[in-house]
């Protein structure tokens, strides 16, 4: 049974006990423990149930690799799914849940999976599950979703917050094991600015832990005592900037590398953002990430107790704890020596190494010998025995099928099936690999690597993380690649002699079935992903079926697409899939490896947008006293406009009605603001301008207004408003509320693109300008209560503008109305505007002012058939369908759409017109119905003839109104539509005029 | 070909399963071809089922790059539906979604279509009357969809909220019949159904040329050797352009790299598929258990099969603000494919001007629910020159400007 030792571990701190719940018992850790060591400790094996099998699963790794012991971690708005266990620090108070298991992680009913998992092979359900027809949705989909998914459900809203940060580095060091320490060193020492990160809570990585059992040195000195000189060095540097509980998510072009750091995951009470996510730019990266170690496939390598060798190691090294009294260990190499060594000074029992290597191991086998340790040379683990927990094992020859030599009793077994590099940010950008055949691993193709736009390398891999592996190459091979990662920043390194003095080691032998010759019933067992749960004959099933590409296997049979995306298994797969297909492995290649390199919270990705702050909210100078005053808010883009204001009892609709008559009857007020308002500025501004626009803008007058459209190059509508010249080089250009950003950037798409030589210059304005409309037959009355200038139709008519003085303040006014009314857009300065606003509520109160909203806004413009962009235009609609050939200049030689207008399509006259809409029954058509006609066409779609285009109930006119366009519309004046709702009533409308009010502008123009 | 069933799964159960046979052939190249077809991904295989299918060609060759369905098809987010606003684009995503109801069983491969329902979320007023267009449009095309209350979308994604407070959701349009699918299978299903009617899919093998002679096609150059033909039919996504460009014309289309992204796995929370697209995300869950996340296309042309890290922030904060439990999800991976958008985000499914050539491409970000009727209605085209499918859907269109614009309808074509 795994345990506390009763001495070592270099990372726990024994006189700080702490107590924390595992599926509601109390149990006990101290400070320093991961999740997984204090579990260990407490002789809780077995951690999880597997994906689909449900197979009982104990730890295996000691780090980012694991893919058994994953939990649900706190409670509440602080859950949180799938945390490795082993990467989880302890803190007093944690509570912990083993994962998809009903009704306990004991007794799982699920586990009825591995009794049939022979009827599961690979892929089982692309062949079943498909009769009858309905049952896949209804009955097998929900039985395979039940069973699959892992942890549960997050129930509340997210209790922590997060933050971005952003980084500008000449060198990023990923990883702050030895070779990650000394590349920013020397980095440090030659002047650059430097950030180390490493994703765990300790420097240091590996080298602390294999010389605790080889007794290796550097500079004659223990290596714990360098790692500790070289954090010390690098806290006097103000240039080097480190980071613990720092990863390296992912590395992206440019030199874009996103760190991951997880601020308060082990202290939990502590104030301030769970997570921080860094976007960093950095000139060069090393990653110095080290390497993780491979499992073998033997039959039983999944049951709780068999572990990686170096997870073994690290158990007992860094926090005291055994997995077991009696531990078998079984490896390809000689690194695994270490860890008989270990767990044999720790006072527990290794009662046999079993070498897979017919010459078996160089110095550290002869080390192990010399402690007792008995080693037995090309053999092999036939099968584990246990359900549970491990029970003993049956040794075999690895040469042969599996004929059992001997049975040895154990409670735990360490393997080791050599090391992979972890290449994963090396080939996010790009960084290709190459075929170690004496490390049987992947390692970086430094020839082949990440490129920046000048075809500069910008990462270089150093140390493990290279494929160096033993202690006197790994510090070579860092100082070498830093070296080189710092020439190509312009610095010069110092030459640091460091010298390792660590056992030699002999060649490992790749191992990838074991034994050798395995049947069928024990590559049924034999586990390649674990979480997944992926047997070698599951790859092979996929080669035999012709799924031969390593994508094809991976999809086909789901290796190492679990939470640790098969950062154990995908090797071991390789070899498999290789070995059947009868190629070399680098023949077969790898999956893609794709960020993050281990998950990261959404939290941290969204960070601080979230709630109100999820996007910036625009708000106008009146904002304030539109919420003070009840508005019923729209969102129109980033802005929140009022719909309505509605008093106390009224309906929206009532709310509506009461704005329109006060405003068609006497005066009201829109906070006009949100408009875009665009400034053309320049001596070709009006050429510019004639472009832009399909009417003439040049021969505008200074001191006047004109309605102007805008097409996209294919013609069609895209945005409309006033243009005011406001003097001989100088163009004020209004667009609609959404079209503000976007027309300002099409605008300066053509100047910068195309018309780069012409004199102009572009500046969106809009959020400078408070703007009011004072709308309404009394409008003029009350803004002359508030100026001394003259207001009359004779010196400011109907599409002029003028500077006045309003309530003491400088204002434009603009003639212009889209509402049919005789009105005025006045326009200060932003911080202006609330005051003006107030003054002319003050003014306009003996004639009832009153604001109104988008909703009146709209109807009003829709009584007087006024287009509205995103209404009757929507993408397809060219001005011509909306009968605004007066808008279209003839005089001019072109105009952007001009040309695509004259496409046989556009120039069709079967196009859909603009008319407007009246029902028989006076009541309101539905919002986008389509009017019918006769037959069905070829895909037996019933044929339409026309459409609503805006909607509304008309206060004014007391029945409903509508716009559309329609077939030859204009033609068909009187004529009657259907138009089929979606509720099976069929609305009767008439085709007519659509000006609903005023028809002769008699209003605005007084 | 050997039937597949549970029965079968049960009586290879009892041999270790050593006597399944393969799925597809992997044939050398024949000299000649009645049909080449470039780009085994869905569109491609289902072009071949159905030439084969419907039009009895069966001498027929796929010619794949790299390994089949290992294009968008197998990158895909696999929102099927058919809820689209134009007549011509409403019929052929129809016609899809309704083949996906039988191909499981037509093609003996469990495809796993799930109809379990998309709702594309309506956040704003103007999204509103564009959904309520949507649901007039699609009564009139047989095409089933509902626009329903914000208390009904809280029924149907308990996990939503839909209170706000930035964009509060005033409704959204439902089709019932939508749902996902198994990107991978069906591609393979295909793909063995085709291999099963004798016709060859010739993996790792890329197109690098176009032979033709008096403007006529007579076959193509591959990196196995040459290969005749009669027809051609370019099927290639992203690399359609290159391929135009080989047999000697433009198209009109930009490449650029959608990405997307899934969480870690949990229980069942989520049973239906959301698109909101004021916020610009969408999400479902899949069978394993993982929230698949997409969201719109970088602003840049590219051909490298990532994209920008901050297209994946806009869209994780956008469906964070929908569903805020996912805050406490981890994400799990990120990729991305290429899709070849076009102006109207409308595809092509046309003859080009060399004879005997045909082209499908234009599918952008949302052609994986058009595969059967996309393959159903190009086979048509390719063996008899017409179809009422792909009508509306020629290179023609933008010369005359003619347009199938489905931007109108949607921000996020998926
Ligand atoms: C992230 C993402 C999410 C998406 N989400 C959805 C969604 O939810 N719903 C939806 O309906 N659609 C979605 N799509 C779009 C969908 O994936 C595609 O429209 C569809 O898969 C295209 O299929 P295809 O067969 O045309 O192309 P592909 O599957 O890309 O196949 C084209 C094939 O051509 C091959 N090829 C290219 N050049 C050559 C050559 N010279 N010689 C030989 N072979 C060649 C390629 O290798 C490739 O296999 C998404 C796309 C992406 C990238």
């Amino acid at each position: 049974m795994s345990t506390r030792l009763s001495t070592g571990g270099r990372l726990i701190d024994r006189t700080k006990p702490m107590s924390y719940t595992f599926n509601g018992k109390r149990m006990k850790g101290f400070a320093g423990d991961t999740l997984a060591s204090a579990l260990l400790a407490g002789g809780q094996m077995m951690m999880g149930r597997s994906f689909k099998y449900h197979r009982p699963r104990g730890v295996v790794a000691s780090g980012a690799e694991e893919p058994n012991a994953l939990v649900g971690l706190g409670q509440g708005a602080a859950f949180e799914p799938n945390q490795r266990a082993t990467t989880t620090e302890l803190f007093d108070g944690l509570s912990a849940t083993s994962q998809n298991h009903w009704p306990s992680l004991e007794f799982d009913v699920g586990a009825i999976n591995n009794r049939l998992a022979r009827f599961f092979p690979a892929g089982f359900y692309y062949k079943t599950f498909m009769f009858p027809r309905v049952a896949w949705k209804k009955l097998y989909e929900p039985i395979v979703r039940q069973s699959a998914g892992l942890g549960a459900v997050p129930k509340e809203r997210d209790g922590d917050t997060y933050e971005h940060f952003y980084g500008f580095f000449d060198l990023v060091v990923v990883g702050g094991g030895i070779s990650g320490l000394i590349a920013a060193r020397a980095a440090g020492r030659a002047g650059l600015r430097v950030l180390l990160m490493e994703q765990t809570a300790h420097w240091g990585g590996r080298a602390p832990v294999d010389a605790a059992a080889d007794g290796a040195t550097v500079n004659d000195a223990p290596v714990d005592k360098l790692v500790e000189e070289i954090v010390a060095d690098l806290a006097t540097m103000p240039n080097v900037t480190t980071r613990l509980r720092m990863m390296a998510a992912g590395v992206y072009d440019h030199g874009y590398v996103l760190g991951y750091e997880r601020l308060t995951d082990h202290a939990p009470e502590a104030p301030g953002p769970r997570h921080r996510l860094w976007r960093i730019r950095a000139g060069q990266i090393v990653t110095a990430t080290g390497a993780i170690e491979r499992p073998l496939s033997f039959a039983g390598n999944d049951i709780p107790g068999v572990m990686l060798a170096s997870a073994t190691r690290d158990y007992i090294v860094n926090y005291g704890v055994s997995p077991g009294d009696r531990v078998v260990v079984v490896t390809n190499n000689d690194d695994a020596y270490r860890t008989a060594i270990a767990v044999k000074k720790a006072g527990l029992d290794v009662p046999i190494i079993v070498d897979a290597r017919a010459a078996g191991g160089g110095a550290l086998a002869q080390a192990a010998r010399d402690l007792g340790i008995r080693v037995e040379n090309g053999r092999a683990i036939a099968k584990v025995h246990g359900k549970k927990q491990v029970e003993g094992v049956s040794i075999c020859a690895q040469a042969g099928e599996g004929g059992v030599l001997e049975e040895i009793a154990c409670d735990a077994v360490a393997m080791s099936g050599g090391w992979s590099p972890v290449v994963h940010l090396w080939s996010h950008c790009g960084g290709k690999l190459t075929w170690d055949e004496a490390q049987a691993h992947f390692r970086p193709d430094v020839h082949n690597s990440p490129k920046g736009d000048a075809g500069e390398t910008f990462v270089t891999p150093a140390g493990a993380a290279n494929g160096a592996m033993q202690l006197g190459d790994v510090i070579a091979d860092a100082g070498e690649m830093a070296g080189r990662a710092i020439a190509a920043l312009g610095g010069t390194v110092r030459a640091e002699p460091v010298t390792a003095s660590a056992p030699d080691e002999v060649p490992m032998q790749p191992v990838w079935l074991m034994p050798q010759g395995a049947g069928p019933k024990l590559r049924m067992k034999a586990w390649l992903d674990y979480q997944n749960d992926v047997k070698v004959s599951d790859v092979q099933l996929a080669a035999r079926e012709g799924y031969e590409s390593v994508e094809h296997t991976k999809r086909y049979t789901t290796l190492g697409m679990a939470t640790d995306q098969g950062k154990l298994s995908n090797i071991n797969g390789l070899a498999i899939l290789s070995d059947a297909l009868g190629q070399p492995i680098p023949q077969t290649g790898t999956t893609t490896f794709r960020p993050p390199y281990t998950p990261i919270s959404m939290g941290a990705i969204a960070g601080t947008a979230r709630g109100a702050a999820f996007q910036p909210l625009r708000r106008t100078p009146m904002h304030s006293w539109h919420e003070e005053n009840n508005a019923h808010w729209e969102p129109v883009g980033q802005w929140r406009r009022p719909y309505c204001y509605p008093r106390t009892g009224e309906s929206h609709a009532e709310a509506v009605s009461r704005e329109i008559n006060q405003t068609r009857s006497s005066v009201g007020l829109l906070d006009a603001s949100t408009l875009g308002k665009i400034i053309v500025k320049g001596p070709d501004a009006g050429r510019f301008l004639d472009m832009l626009y399909t009417n003439m803008m040049s021969t505008l007058k200074p001191g006047k207004c004109r309605y102007g459209l805008m097409c996209s190059e294919n013609g069609f509508l895209i945005d409309d408003g006033v243009v005011a010249r406001l003097d001989e080089e100088t163009f004020l250009c209004h667009t609609t509320t959404g079209g503000a950003e976007s027309i300002h950037a099409h605008m300066e798409e053509w100047l910068q693109t195309e018309w780069w030589d012409w004199k102009v210059y572009t500046a969106n304005v809009t959020e400078q300008w408070a703007q009011i409309a004072v709308v309404g037959p009394k409008a003029r009355a009350v803004l002359q209560t508030l100026s001394d200038d003259d207001l009359s139709a004779e010196t400011l008519p109907f599409m002029a503008w003028k500077e006045v003085t309003l309530a003491g303040i400088k204002a434009r006014v603009f003639r212009i109305s889209f509402s049919g009314e005789l009105s005025f857009e006045v326009a200060v300065p932003a911080g202006q505007g609330m005051a003006l606003w107030l003054a002319l509520l003050d003014a306009g109160a003996e004639h009832g002012i009153m604001p109104y909203g988008t909703e009146a806004l709209h109807v009003m413009r829709a009584e007087k058939g006024f287009i509205m962009i995103g209404d009757e235009t929507d993408g397809t609609v060219i001005p011509q369908d909306l009968n605004l050939h007066w808008a279209l200049s003839k005089k001019k030689d072109d105009y952007l759409g001009k040309r695509a207008q004259q496409r046989s399509h556009m120039a069709d006259p079967n196009r859909w017109k603009l008319v407007g809409l009246e029902t028989l029954d006076g009541s309101v058509l539905p919002d986008g119905a389509y009017a019918v006609a006769e037959g069905v066409n070829e895909n037996g779609q019933k044929r339409t003839q026309g459409r609503v285009t805006s909607t509304y109930h008309s206060p004014t006119l007391n029945r409903g109104i509508a716009m559309g366009l329609v077939l030859h519309g204009p033609d068909r004046m009187g004529e009657v539509l259907e138009f089929p709702g979606t509720d099976g009533t069929v609305s009767k409308a008439r085709i007519v005029d659509p000006v609903f009010y005023d028809k002769d502008g008699e209003k605005q123009n007084v | 070909m050997r039937r597949y069933s549970a029965w079968a799964v049960a009586r290879e159960a009892t041999r270790y399963h050593e006597g399944w046979e393969r799925a597809w052939r992997a044939p050398e190249p024949k000299k000649r071809y009645d049909v080449v077809i470039v780009g085994a991904g869905g569109h491609g295989l289902a072009t071949a089922y159905y030439l084969g299918k419907n039009h009895g060609i069966t001498n027929v060759a796929v010619i794949e790059k790299g390994w089949l369905g290992g294009g968008n098809t197998g990158r895909n987010t696999t929102i099927i539906r058919s809820n689209y606003l134009q007549d011509s684009s409403a019929a052929i995503y129809e016609k899809a979604r309704s083949l996906y109801e039988t191909m499981s069983q037509d093609l003996n491969y469990n495809v796993m279509f799930s109809p379990r329902g998309v709702i594309m979320l309506a956040q704003t007023e103007h999204e509103v009357r564009g959904y309520q267009r949507t649901a007039h449009a699609n009564a009139l095309q047989g095409v089933s969809t509902e626009f329903i209350s914000p208390q009904r979308v809280k029924e149907l994604v308990p996990i939503i909220d839909i209170s706000g407070p930035r964009y509060p959701v005033l409704g959204g349009l439902w089709q019932a019949r939508g749902g996902t699918a198994r990107h991978d299978a069906v591609a393979w299903g295909y793909a063995r159904a085709c291999s099963d009617m004798g016709m060859d899919i010739i993996q790792k093998c890329e197109v690098t040329g176009i032979r033709q002679e008096g403007g006529r096609v007579t076959g193509v150059g591959t990196t196995k050797g040459a290969i005749d033909c009669g027809k051609l039919g370019i099927v290639v996504a992203g690399h359609s352009g290159h391929l135009a460009e080989m047999a000697g014309f433009r198209l009109p289309l930009e490449s650029v790299a959608l990405q997307a992204l899934v969480s870690e796995p949990i229980k069942p929370c989520m049973d239906v598929v959301v698109m909101a697209n004021t916020v610009h995300g969408y999400m479902s869950q899949s069978d394993k258990g993982e929230m698949v996340i997409g969201g719109g296309t970088d602003a840049f042309n590219n051909y490298t099969q990532r994209g920008s890290f901050h297209h994946i922030e806009e869209t994780v904060r956008a469906l964070i603000e929908t569903f805020p439990m996912i805050s406490r999800l981890k994400m799990l991976r990120q990729w991305g494919g290429i899709v070849d958008v076009t102006g109207d985000r409308s595809p092509i499914l046309s003859k080009t001007p060399v004879e005997g050539v045909f082209i499908n491409s234009g599918w952008g970000t949302g052609g994986f629910k058009a595969i059967p009727g996309s393959g159903f209605g190009f086979a048509e085209l390719m063996a008899k020159g017409y179809s009422p499918l792909t009508a509306e859907f020629g290179l023609n269109r933008f010369a005359e400007g003619r347009f199938v614009d489905e931007s109108v309808a949607a921000g996020v074509a998926h």
